[in-house]
């Protein structure tokens, strides 16, 4: 007797415990830190609580670069996640990489899971999809480049209008230096992103040909234009006497806004969680300034941040349970909610309505800026996105340029044509890589 | 004093295990040494000739990152990377680079292990302190030297700017440089100074105070026994800390600048891994690497075959 009830619960014991085995797993590789990090596992809970038969399985992996490679190793090993969140600059090169991928719209449509492609806001899509609409990858977190103001500090030095223009820009930065901002007027993070990429699309001037290259690989540059020139000569003069000074490549400078050092700062609305938490002064964001007498100039701003990549060769089960992912992250509610706390844009249309509806931006005005950015007008050629191969390399070789010309060793012509030449260069690379 | 030395060269000799009365160990069987030896060749094989040769045959592949397709091209990743201005660049600021801490780190760990060397109180927790360092990881070790040197933020360029000098890594190649290899010395420093300390632990006492004893002042027993002596292991370190500049100081260039401003602090090694991590050309960075190697072996055999002559075991 007693050894038939040990039978029993041993049996039991197994039933539940091959029950549990049962469920598919789903790797999620992502390289979101701190707050971010903290709704990504969230997300995570959520789903895996909402239903029994798959577990979203989280893993933080580095930096977007980090995880991008790491991903790419992996694939390379035989053993990538089923998930890869990678950066919008990455897009290219992911898509490149034919049968290394499962393009979203396939895996929706074979899986058979609810998913109209119309739902979602077609300024962030459109940089995931191919020419004929198509979406390959699942934008996760965007945002867009705005421009950050200690209203505070403008107060102090006089400036009683916030710049809408680029002259204004500069006048605001010099009153700001004589009222004891010595060492930055204004400045900018992500610099090759705000001065030349949302530059372009900003002034409806192509960055590349070929619509930035989203309608083909065999794109070149043109970010030597002399509107360009201009913008870049102008810099390189207020940069002598730090009314603009530099603060890097990437977003390590970005601790200059919250310290007050710098009373306007160009850098993405990604930035907002950040100010909110650390700022000791009365904030705002608006849009990037822009110069009056080009024609059509504001046009509509580019989204950043990344997206989610499905990768290829998993089992059709691990599929399902990635489709059911991807539709509960779509639902409207938890996008509206998403948004409204990470300040990340809502992908969808029915969650920006919501949003908009529920009267969240009279209150939080800062994190409407992006979605008033990329929606100012109907998108042109020149302001749909871009799509360049080895595009993390490319911003690296653009920031050498624009810092020997900062420093004063090449004129703004001759830094723009040398970054465009050795950018054309590595676009070749990339086109030969990946036309075969 | 000239026998008293020699007599000391062959204490040193012994103490180095360089003695040139050769012991041989005879083998009954022909199959045990080489069994002897096989997990050694078997490290060597698979640690460094497999990752060779496959560098070697990557230089001549063009890949994608994901490895989906290659294409053997020949000697094109080598003519494309011969054809760019900023190769040569990256060659004369490793020149520099490796110049400058090579020279630093040798130099400050010689000072420092010559005074660690008398008899101090509390000498022991000062080598302590100074081999701590060489534990800290290099990125780590690059984050530190932001966190005082970072134009804005830095706590220590703060004083800087307020001496009136415009601090400015961040666009200024000169102040990044400095930064740069500031910290790279820094780290080396703890290394060096371990094997001097040993270096000089190992020489004996009586040579140097004979030399007193015949009137000859520190500074002339300096140059005249304890540097001769210390010979082997400048050797060794000059050799280990040419390997660290070429290869391992990518963390921490990667923490600090980034191969910036405008790719002035961009060494070889420093682009084998922004062209092959960051730009996934497989191709062209394994073209790097074979070259950087081939520079390697190159300066390592000079040095063995002119630099070694002057070495007194």
């Amino acid at each position: 007797m007693m050894k038939r009830t040990v039978l029993a619960a041993l049996a039991m014991g197994l039933a539940t415990s091959t029950s549990a085995f049962a469920q598919t797993e789903i790797q999620w590789w992502h390289a979101m830190t701190g707050a971010n990090n903290d709704v990504v596992n969230k997300l995570a809970e959520e789903f895996n609580a909402s239903q029994k038969d798959y577990k979203v399985v989280v893993a933080y992996k580095g930096s977007y670069a980090d995880a991008m490679n790491a991903g790419i190793a992996a694939y390379r090993a035989g053993n990538a996640p089923h998930i890869l969140q990678v950066f919008e600059v990455g897009t290219a090169t992911m898509m490149g990489a034919k049968g290394a991928i499962k393009p979203v719209y396939q895996l929706m449509a074979e899986t058979g899971e609810k998913f109209d492609p119309k739902a979602y806001l077609p300024t962030i899509t459109g940089y995931y999809s191919t020419a004929k609409g198509e979406m390959l990858s699942f934008p996760f977190n965007s945002s867009s480049m705005v421009m950050w103001i200690n209203k505070d500090e403008l107060k102090k030095a006089g400036v009683n209008e916030i710049p809408k223009t680029w002259p204004e820009v500069f006048e605001a930065g010099k009153k700001l230096k004589a009222a004891g901002h010595s060492t930055c007027g204004f400045t900018s993070a992500w610099t090759t992103w705000a001065m030349i990429e949302q530059f372009s699309a900003w002034h409806n001037v192509p960055l590349s040909t070929k619509a930035n290259g989203l309608d083909g690989f065999d794109t070149e540059l043109k970010f030597n234009s002399p509107l360009h020139v201009k913008h870049l000569e102008k810099l390189i003069e207020l940069q002598k006497d730090k009314t603009y000074d530099y603060s890097g490549r990437a977003n390590t400078g970005e601790g200059r806004f919250t310290s007050g050092e710098c009373a306007i700062m160009l850098t993405s609305s990604g930035f907002y969680g950040n100010v909110k938490a650390n700022a000791k002064f009365d904030f705002t964001s608006v849009p990037m300034p822009y110069y009056p007498d080009v024609a059509g100039a504001p046009q509509n701003s580019i989204i950043g941040g990344a997206s989610l990549w499905v990768m290829g060769g998993k089992s059709a089960e691990e599929y399902k349970g990635v489709a059911k992912f991807f539709a509960f992250l779509s639902d409207t509610d938890r996008q509206a909610k998403l948004h409204q706390e990470s300040g990340y844009l809502p992908i969808t249309k029915a969650a920006y309505d919501k949003t908009k509806a529920s009267g969240f931006y009279e209150k939080n005005p800062v994190l409407q800026t992006p979605l008033i950015e990329l929606t100012n007008k109907e998108p042109t050629e020149n302001s749909r996105g871009l799509r360049l191969g080895n595009m993390v390399q490319m911003r690296d070789v653009w920031s050498e340029e624009l810092e020997a010309a900062l420093a004063g060793q090449k004129s703004a012509k001759d830094a723009l044509d040398a970054a465009v030449s050795r950018g054309n260069q590595l676009l070749r690379q990339f086109e030969r890589t990946v036309a075969r | 004093m000239r026998a008293s030395q020699d007599r000391s060269n062959n204490d040193l000799c012994r103490h180095w295990g360089l003695n040139h009365m050769e012991k041989r160990a005879h083998f009954s069987s022909k199959t045990v040494p080489y069994l002897l030896l096989l997990p050694q060749l078997a490290i060597t094989l698979i640690f460094f000739y497999w990752p060779a040769s496959q560098a070697i045959w990557q230089s001549f592949l063009m890949e994608d990152a994901f490895g989906l397709s290659s294409e053997f091209v020949g000697f094109d990743n080598y003519r494309h990377l011969f054809a760019q201005p900023e190769y040569y660049k990256a060659m004369s600021t490793t020149v520099v680079f490796s110049l400058a801490v090579g020279t630093l780190s040798l130099a400050c760990a010689l000072l420092l292990a010559t005074q660690a060397d008398k008899k101090l109180r509390g000498g022991e927790a000062f080598k302590t302190l100074l081999i701590w360092p060489y534990a800290v990881a290099p990125a780590i070790a690059g984050v530190l030297w932001i966190f005082m040197f970072h134009p804005s933020l830095g706590t220590l360029s703060q004083p800087i700017r307020a001496l009136g000098l415009d601090w400015n890594p961040l666009l200024n190649g000169n102040h990044a440089m400095t930064l740069l290899v500031l910290s790279a010395t820094w780290k080396q420093i703890s290394y060096n100074f371990l094997f001097f300390l040993a270096g000089l632990q190992s020489i004996p006492r009586s040579v140097i105070e004979a030399a007193a004893i015949d009137g000859a002042k520190p500074i002339r027993r300096f140059w005249t026994i304890v540097f001769p002596l210390l010979s082997p292991t400048t050797f060794f370190l000059i050799v280990v800390n040419v390997v660290y500049v070429f290869f391992e100081t990518f963390g921490i260039i990667d923490a600090v600048t980034g191969g910036g401003p405008a790719g002035q602090t961009t060494t070889l090694v420093y682009k084998v891994y922004a062209d092959g991590r960051v730009g996934g050309d497989l191709g062209g960075s394994a073209a790097q690497s074979v070259i950087l190697m081939v520079i390697v072996i190159a300066l390592t055999a000079f040095q063995f075959k002119f630099v070694e002559r002057k070495v007194q075991y």
